[in-house]
């Protein structure tokens, strides 16, 4: 559905994406991941049309974005970062205008809007002002005018941003199910690392326009982080002996807290809590801590995603792994 | 798939429609030539009828100008919102986005022209109502250029806001004092009269004042259809230039 070899776009002397490769088979759904910056909406924007490369190709939908603009346009669905509808229209009109604009006539325009506003939720405020909806009401709004023509590769450009978190919710759940329905092939951005982690099946962590992951969000987390267990003891002393009790186990002392890094974390505690208890060192306290995708993308470029920004409203588990 | 005409007409309804349920937006802009006539009508000499001929397609022309010139203002609002962005993504012709847009800036001011005309014909006014409605479809050519210039200029601004403002508002009164809208030019200094033959907008008012009399197989005709074509093109040009490069 989607191929890049060498996809790059300069602006003066930023390389804001530099370099991408990039296969989307129909039916995926595969969230960009990035910090601010990292080039994830710059990419979308060549891939939809909106901005030319400056070097290297891409073909969307089957077609050369740069040749065959219209034809790309005609296949896909976009929704940007901010409100499609005007906010001096109203919804259903703003529908119809979009079914319009991709060549249906009038009242096929019509009906799939009414289709649109119906799933959607939309009844009670599409023929109302769009400046007077809610964010919720617009975002869903937005969705409405992405599908309004049924494309079957859909683009959305931080989706959730600004919404509170039972829209966010809500907005996730539309995106899963047409997914499931209609078999649509999404490609979002998003620097909400549990809306990575719970919607795609693929993740792409890009940073300094490259991709520098690309993965299954369980798959990323066991290869480049792993788990991380933490055993409670009464006092500094048994955590210090349990370290030694514990051989060829990464096991650090942290005051009275052994922390040990491992893979399949939750599926090595029984072991571990036998070796112990055989050395005479049972342990008082247990948990395992399973990695985030900030996690991962902490050990693959070094920085938190969350840094210079509120970008997830998690407890952020980082200093816990980092030993 | 669809045809440039279509797509024009779907920009242009959707522009349109917000007029509809707001049909006092309308009001308000045709108040304004009208408040113009009236005051700067009484102070032209000689014969009002003949005044008001000279005047009445000059006043025309000048709001055609300012509605036009304003197509980008609407357009910096849709740009921070989104809805121009979305519009980009959808199969619509881009020369269409801008003359949709323009020639809803001057659904108002063809309302306008007749509301003038309305009003002046107590005062011994009269037009050709074939000349003038040629007159209209220069004028319409002439705004296509003028809404898709003001268009790229909005999206040249789109960071800073006033920049849109400060670049109209410059450029505004120059165009329209070197066309002979409201003075004429004959009585000026020689160079006043060079810039003026560089201005598009003085061939279009004069053709516009020939047409409204009546007068239609003139080469002010010609020269009026030529450089409303050409601000047509350019515009066309510049818009699409500015719209494929707008990142």
């Amino acid at each position: 559905m989607i191929e890049t070899r060498g996809l790059t776009k300069h602006f003066k002397d930023v390389r804001a994406v530099d370099g991408i490769d990039l296969t989307v088979a129909r039916g995926e759904l595969v969230a960009l991941l990035g910090p601010n910056g990292a080039g994830k909406s710059t990419t979308l924007r060549m891939l939809t049309t909106l901005i030319p490369p400056t070097s290297g190709t891409a073909t969307v939908a089957g077609f050369d974005v740069v040749r065959r603009q219209r034809e790309v346009r005609q296949r896909i669905g976009y929704i940007g970062q901010g409100n499609g509808a005007g906010h001096s229209q109203r919804g259903r009109d703003e529908l119809i205008s979009q079914g319009r604009a991709y060549g249906m006539g009038v009242r096929q325009a019509r009906v799939r809007a009414a289709e649109l506003i119906d799933s959607l939720g939309l009844g009670e405020v599409a023929d109302r002002k769009v400046a007077t909806l809610s964010g919720g009401q617009r975002r869903r709004l937005d969705i409405a005018m992405g599908l309004i023509h049924a494309p079957e590769l859909l683009f959305l450009d931080e989706p959730s941003t600004g919404l509170d978190p039972q829209n966010r919710a809500n907005l996730q759940e539309h995106i899963v199910r047409l997914r499931a329905e209609h078999d649509t092939t999404i490609v979002l951005t998003t620097h909400y690392l549990d809306e990575a982690d719970s919607m795609a099946e693929r993740v792409i962590v890009v940073d300094h326009g490259r991709v520098i992951a690309d993965d299954s969000p369980a798959r990323l987390k066991a290869e480049h982080v792993g788990d991380t267990v933490l055993l409670g003891f009464d006092s500094e002393q048994e955590t210090t002996a349990a370290a030694t009790a514990l051989p060829g186990r990464a096991a650090q002392p942290y005051g009275k807290e052994l922390r040990i890094r491992t893979q399949g974390g939750p599926r090595q505690v029984p072991g571990m809590l036998e070796d112990l208890r055989s050395a005479g060192l049972p342990a008082a306290s247990v948990e395992v801590i399973r990695p985030t995708l900030d996690d991962v993308f902490l050990t693959l470029t070094g920085r938190s995603l969350r840094e210079g920004g509120a970008n997830s409203d998690r407890q952020p588990a980082t200093e816990l792994v980092e030993v | 798939m669809t045809s440039l005409a279509a797509d024009t007409r779907t920009v242009f309804s959707r522009e349109l429609r917000p007029l509809r349920y707001d049909p006092f937006t309308i009001i308000i802009a045709m108040v304004q030539p009208l408040v113009f006539l009236a005051l700067f009508a009484p102070l032209l000499p000689g014969d009002k009828s003949e005044a008001l001929r000279w005047f009445v397609p000059g006043i025309i022309v000048m709001s055609c100008l300012f509605a036009s010139s304003m197509t980008g203002s609407n357009l910096l609002f849709e740009i921070q919102t989104g809805s121009h962005e979305r519009m980009l993504v959808t199969p619509l012709r881009r020369p269409a986005l801008l003359i949709g847009r323009a020639l809803k800036e001057i659904v108002p001011m063809v309302a306008q022209a007749v509301l003038i005309v309305v009003v002046c014909l107590p005062f011994g006014y009269r037009l050709d109502v074939g000349g003038a409605l040629l007159g209209l479809v220069i004028l319409a050519g002439f705004s296509i250029g003028m809404g898709a210039l003001s268009y790229a200029l909005a999206l040249a601004a789109k960071n800073q806001e006033w920049m849109f403002w400060v670049v109209q508002q410059t450029l505004l009164f120059p165009i329209l004092l070197l066309a002979g809208v409201l003075l004429p030019l004959d009585g000026g200094p020689g160079w006043l009269r060079t810039l003026a033959s560089f201005n598009p907008l003085r061939y279009v008012v004069d053709a516009e004042r020939a047409l409204f009399t009546g007068d239609i197989w003139r080469s002010t005709t010609v020269t009026g259809l030529v450089a409303a074509a050409a601000v047509g093109a350019f515009g066309l040009f510049v818009g699409v230039r500015a719209m494929n490069r707008s990142t």
